[in-house]
């Protein structure tokens, strides 16, 4: 079974929040989503994951009636964006929360969890082969 | 033979062994996959059975042998006689035939035709000449294996329509796509460089990848000062891996590394090669670039660097191309030589010409400067800038974390 891992971090004043950490607990933190990273991918559960680039890049595009269409991102009054994403190949939705909630307290400013909410949603697959 | 020695020896061999199969056979896409699935063969079989006595002549066979099934295939498709194949079959290429020293120079001609996108071009450049597998060229870029065989197989499906054939292009075309050929090289060993921090599990070293083909060609053309400048280039880069990044990843910028880290017997390298081609005559970007690297290289403190020299490099650099980059960097040498509101005007002039706009560098640049001018609270809002507008993972931490040094006065 398949899930996607949607890593949601709150906003902050710019930006990101990380912005404004101090320069050791933004270092524990990028050791922290490394070393989570490369425990998955030994584990052999990590399919794939991303880190996004900063909401204000983001775009929202629509075909439109005459021409494509697009505007900024939904983010101007959101509190949380999309920060990054995992999926993982587990063998339960229970393994698959488990690894979110790992996600979920990485550490923050002064070394406390973030308990940041994760999003996990079952990845769509083909139909299971009749016996 | 270990491993190491075997996929080395593997990928040597891999432009010798496909130059003669598309001698014999012509037919430049099919030889390809037949060459791939012979060095695929190899590396399955030669560490269970031994490197074969003449393994060039061991892969030649196996690759023809797959050849005549391709064909056989090819001719049962189309419902003709086998006879023909019989034939092809027999002819197979002589195991002990002397390698063409010219083929490796033809395919990366082929591989970097100007037809090609240049992800293509890198693509089969990895595979026909470097003789990577798929899989390896696939994790190397982070994209689906399928994705990256869909691609070289477009790749070959565009050479097969320009009717580009197995020779050395003439005399007037060969410029322009050797031209070609030193820029996908340069690209290759960018994405090994650029990628070289983070997580990096079961990535081919594109860097080194790129090194070594950069050598072949300067092998071939040892009289060309371009081919010479990139390797000197690349090979004075590389030189600095060890210092460039931290134990997490983390990006150490030039003027705090720890210099003792740098690999002193490639900087000798690398000078030699560079002083030798600046010697010729002749001199281009590749050149000037090994040049400023060259004069990096040699200061063992940061404060040794001789920056009127980097400043005059980079002056010749700009005249030669008008990339934005090239005058980003001239702006930081400016502003070494003769202070940080020198540089700031610069790259306000450069801010000006739009085509910089948006871009991240421009503002790490300029928080940089605002930092050497003691101006911290405009660098500190540039780095900000800077970091939320970088898709680099490295880069973007990098600079928040000069940001929060600067907020918290550490």
């Amino acid at each position: 079974m398949k899930f996607m891992l949607m890593m949601n971090a709150p906003r902050g004043d710019g930006d990101w929040g990380v912005m404004s950490w101090p320069p050791e607990d933004l270092t524990a933190h990028i050791r922290f989503m490394k070393d989570f990273a490369q425990e998955l991918s030994k584990s052999g559960e990590l399919v794939a994951a991303e880190g996004l680039a900063s909401p204000a890049q983001a775009r929202i595009v629509r075909a439109g009636k005459d021409a494509p269409e697009v505007t900024d991102g939904p983010f101007a009054e959101a509190k949380e964006f999309l920060a990054g994403y995992w999926i993982v190949d587990v063998e339960s939705a229970e393994q698959a929360y488990a690894i979110a909630a790992r996600a979920s307290a990485a550490p923050g400013p002064h070394g406390k969890p973030l308990n940041l909410a994760i999003e996990v949603r079952e990845v769509m697959c083909a139909p299971s082969v009749e016996a | 033979m270990t491993q190491a020695g075997q996929d080395a020896l593997l990928r040597e061999l891999a432009p010798q062994v496909l130059g003669a199969v598309v001698r014999r056979y012509g037919d430049f896409s099919a030889a390809e996959d037949a060459v791939q699935e012979a060095l695929i063969a190899a590396a399955m079989q030669w560490p269970a059975q031994g490197v074969p006595d003449n393994p060039r002549g061991w892969l030649i066979r196996v690759a023809g042998r797959r050849m005549s099934d391709h064909l056989r295939a090819e001719l049962a498709r189309r419902r003709r006689e086998t006879v023909v194949v019989m034939q092809a079959t027999e002819e197979a290429p002589a195991p002990d035939e002397a390698p063409v020293q010219d083929d490796t120079l033809i395919l990366l001609f082929m591989c970097c035709h100007p037809a090609l996108t240049r992800p293509s071009a890198i693509a089969l450049t990895l595979r026909a000449v470097g003789g990577l597998t798929t899989v390896e060229i696939a994790n190397a870029f982070l994209v689906p294996e399928a994705t990256m065989a869909q691609r070289i197989s477009r790749a070959k499906q565009s050479i097969q329509k320009s009717a580009i054939g197995f020779e050395m292009p003439n005399a007037d075309d060969r410029a322009e796509r050797l031209g070609a050929v030193l820029h996908v090289l340069y690209l290759i060993f960018n994405e090994g460089y650029a990628s070289s921090v983070g997580t990096q599990l079961q990535r081919v070293d594109l860097s080194s990848e790129a090194i070594r083909m950069a050598r072949a060609v300067h092998q071939l053309l040892p009289d060309h000062e371009e081919a010479a400048g990139l390797l000197a280039l690349m090979i004075l880069t590389d030189a600095r891996r060890a210092a460039r990044t931290g134990p997490d990843g983390e990006l150490i910028p030039l003027d705090e590394q720890d210099r003792t880290r740098w690999d002193a017997a490639a900087i000798t390298e690398g000078v030699a090669l560079i002083s030798r081609a600046l010697s010729r005559g002749a001199v281009g970007v590749y050149q000037l670039q090994a040049a400023i690297a060259a004069v990096h290289d040699e200061a063992a403190r940061h404060e040794d660097t001789d920056w009127p020299q980097i400043l005059a490099l980079y002056g010749l650099l700009k005249r030669m191309t008008d990339n934005p980059m090239v005058a980003l960097s001239y702006a930081i040498a400016a502003a070494m030589v003769h202070g940080p509101a020198v540089g700031l005007a610069l790259l306000d002039e450069l801010d000006r010409e739009g085509r910089l706009a948006g871009h991240y560098r421009l503002d790490a640049v300029r928080g940089h400067l605002r930092e050497l001018a003691g101006d911290r609270v405009a660098a500190l809002a540039h780095y900000r800038a800077a970091a939320s507008r970088t898709t680099s993972i490295p880069e973007r931490n990098y600079l928040i974390s000069r940001a929060a040094r600067l907020s918290t006065g550490s």
